[in-house]
């Protein structure tokens, strides 16, 4: 079978390998000074992160698209978190991939675009004044638990500012309010601020600084979010409560103020006590300290009482008479004793006293019976008398003398 | 001791404190008494406190640099 192929003949000299080939392309890409260092403008898709740290994407448009690498180095600088469907803007040079022949984007910096622009602005304030010690707790100044005159920095025609003097008056109703008419939105609206913050500064006598506004955009809120505003508020000698926007939106201002509140609402809570609430509190301390004295002096009192109850303070006379009587016992006791002793003693001598009687001589003379006697001495035997002796016969009433006649011995 | 230059703060802090101590010592009479006093006097000068400020509602506004008062329509 014939072929119908030719061979063509091309000098060989004319003749180039891939590799030559893309080794110029890649210079001349590389080499052209458009495609290098450009700001490109995108949105990231197909977003992938190697375990390497280098970052793979694709940035792409309406109309066309081309791949992105970020190495790890320069990932690591980044101030957000790349997703798909952001849109960023990138500082990026051409490159070659000889073994694919691929051209890609090296990207060296990222950024997001639009309104994440002002967002990394933000965070990259944040982080600024955050390392300079603005935020830091040692600079909070307290906020007083009752202040006298409350100045308020907003704008004089929002909704804020009536909700605002509105919750305050509620709250306490004699309350001094000084507000500074203030550009809280817009162009000039930043210097506006630090005007109104060292303004009132100046009047003696302000206890606390509301600054604030409602809820709006990011950019709505953004004068919030300047440096100027930040270290005004951080300068101010006058205590400030920082009340932006909804509670969701943190602005700088909330991180540098004394006082965050999450809305300018709330704000007046924060600011001042409830006087009612207060004077709650007070009403009840007073309670309490008239109580606890009540009761001190009562136990006191009923102690005494207690003491001053007994016998011997209420009817002293009582133990003395008791005492009284215990003598007058005693005596009778002793008395009695003593009659008792004598009766004793008595009736003893009464019966000594019968006994002797009962052996009185004179008793048996008495009964008729009589005593013979020699020279006063009783004769008891017939011994010594002898006949013609005088004896004396003694009778109840008298004397016989007599002589003896005979002595006979009875036997 | 009380003191009227001392803020409203300070006089509340030393009433619950002296409330606080009274509550939880047994103190004598004379120092229980003397504790009511001042604690009395005190809760005097801070209700009284309340009422000293006085409800007003200014706008300032800056005049060759110093800051005037004017009245503030809502």
């Amino acid at each position: 079978m014939e072929t119908n192929q030719k061979t063509i003949k091309i000098p060989e000299s004319n003749i180039l390998t891939v590799g030559k080939l893309t080794d110029y392309i890649k210079q001349r890409l590389e080499g052209d000074s458009n495609l290098n260092n450009i700001w490109v403008r995108g949105e990231i898709s197909n977003f992938r992160r190697q375990s390497s740290g280098h970052l793979y994407f694709t940035l792409k448009d309406d109309v066309s698209q081309i791949e992105c690498i970020v190495w790890k180095s320069s990932a690591l600088l980044l101030k957000f978190e790349p997703e798909q469907g952001m849109k960023v803007l990138v500082l990026s040079s051409i490159d070659l991939y000889k073994p694919y022949g691929k051209y890609k984007l090296i990207i060296s910096e990222m950024h997001l675009d639009g309104l994440g622009e002002l967002h990394q602005k933000f965070l990259q304030l944040k982080e600024k004044l955050k390392k300079e010690g603005l935020f830091s707790e040692e600079h909070k100044k307290p906020i007083p638990k009752f202040p006298r005159v409350i100045g308020i920095i907003t704008s004089p025609t929002g909704a804020a500012i009536k909700d605002l003097i509105r919750n305050l008056t509620r709250r306490f109703p004699n309350i001094n309010i000084k507000v500074v008419p203030t550009l809280v939105q817009g162009i000039g609206a930043s210097k506006n601020i630090v005007k109104s913050i060292e303004l009132i500064n100046k009047i003696k006598g302000v206890d606390v600084i509301i600054l604030g506004r409602g809820g709006g955009s990011l950019e709505d809120l953004w004068c919030f979010n300047e440096e100027i505003v930040a270290r005004a508020i951080f300068k101010s000698k006058i205590p400030i409560i920082s009340a932006v926007g909804h509670e969701t939106d943190f602005t700088i201002s909330d991180f540098v103020a004394d006082c965050r509140s999450p809305t300018p609402s709330t704000a007046a809570e924060i600011a001042v006590p409830d006087k009612n609430e207060l004077l709650k509190e007070i009403n009840h301390l007073r309670e309490r300290l008239l109580l606890k004295t009540k009761r001190t002096i009562e136990f006191k009192k009923q102690y005494m009482e207690s003491i001053t109850d007994r016998p011997i303070f209420k009817r002293p006379f009582d133990f003395i008479n008791q005492y009284l009587q215990q003598i007058d016992d005693l005596t009778l006791k002793s008395s009695r004793a003593i009659h008792n002793f004598l009766e004793l003693k008595r009736k003893g001598l009464e019966i000594i006293t019968a006994k002797l009687y009962s052996i009185n001589p004179r008793a048996v003379l008495e009964r008729g019976y009589s005593i013979a006697m020699k020279k006063g001495k009783i004769i008891k035997t017939i011994q010594g008398i002898k006949i013609n002796d005088m004896i004396d016969i003694v009778i109840l009433k008298g004397k016989i003398k007599s002589q003896v006649k005979e002595v006979k011995n009875d036997k | 001791m009380t003191n009227k230059s001392k803020s409203f703060e300070e006089n509340l802090e030393e009433l619950k404190e002296s409330v606080k101590s009274l509550e939880e010592g047994d103190l004598p009479l004379k120092e229980t008494l003397e504790k009511f006093e001042e604690g009395l006097k005190v809760s005097k000068l801070c209700s009284e406190e309340l009422d000293t400020a006085q409800k007003k509602i200014e706008k300032i506004i800056e005049k060759d640099g110093k800051p005037v008062s004017e009245p503030f329509e809502e």
